[in-house]
């Protein structure tokens, strides 16, 4: 009961700070609800039982990505607000067609899988707890070694092609 | 899942609406950080870790992303001097 409790403070505060985000005019105070957002979803993590990806998301997320924004929202230094002209054609009914269907549809399949959810099974809900790490960290390093080896490549050369589009000249 | 379903919705239509390029890639982390949620829920209920291994890896590509996003964004403010999406529509200058 308290875990359901917390699950529902953590979502609304996750959802309330989505909104902040994404609404507010002020590109930094967006920025920052962005961390209040990413922390939060990092204490849903340790509530989910995913404790070392909790601290991944506060290393990675709320420490690296967030440093990168506002790095970029003070070197772009808004001259003036860049929402001050509005452009018609983008007010597309068909557009919003679109998106309603395809929110009924997710609607439909949340309400047909909702039903039936199982609840975690009790006997081994430890497990995954207490040896998170480990078993992650076996995961990775046995079945997901290539997928592992992959993400590092990818990141690799996401630093190099930030560097080379962040040079002046080259 | 109805959760992640609503920060999903979220960053969509932040992405839609807005025309600020950082509030739209921040949308997108948004939506990045909705896929995990779901993914590491799944892992919970299933009781198993291979949600979790994926998490990483949605996490590690959203850095990459964010990197790469950003140094394309400071390429083109240097060049056009501005962060409008509706005036960013040249291939060539």
């Amino acid at each position: 009961m308290n875990q359901a409790i917390a699950f529902y403070v953590l979502s609304a505060f996750i959802l309330g700070f989505a909104v902040l985000v994404v609404s507010t005019r002020n590109t930094v105070h967006a920025v920052l609800y962005l961390v209040l957002n990413f922390l939060a979803v990092a204490a849903l993590y340790v509530l989910l039982t995913a404790q070392f990806l909790a601290v991944i998301q506060v290393l990675v997320y709320a420490g690296g990505i967030v440093v990168l924004y506002l790095f970029v929202v003070m070197l772009v230094n808004l001259k003036r607000p860049p929402e001050d002209h509005s452009a018609p054609q983008r007010h597309s009914w068909i557009g919003f067609g679109l998106t309603g269907l395809v929110l009924l549809e997710l609607a439909v399949i949340i309400a047909y899988g909702s039903i039936a959810a199982p609840g975690p099974a009790n006997a081994q809900n430890t497990d995954l707890a207490m040896y998170n790490v480990e078993k992650i960290g076996m995961l990775l390093y046995t079945d997901y070694l290539i997928p592992f080896e992959v993400a590092s490549m990818l990141l690799l050369v996401a630093m190099v092609g930030a560097i080379i589009l962040a040079k002046r000249e080259l | 899942m109805l959760l992640s379903t609503a920060l999903f919705i979220i960053g969509v239509l932040g992405v839609m609406l807005r025309r600020n390029i950082i509030v739209i890639f921040m949308s997108i982390e948004l939506i990045l950080n909705a896929v995990n949620i779901n993914l590491i829920a799944f892992s919970y209920q299933l009781q198993n870790g291979i949600g979790q291994v994926f998490a990483i890896f949605v996490i590690a590509v959203a850095a990459a992303e964010a990197a790469v996003g950003l140094g394309i964004i400071l390429a083109f403010y240097r060049n056009k001097e501005t962060i409008n999406i509706d005036e960013m529509s040249v291939m060539r200058w």
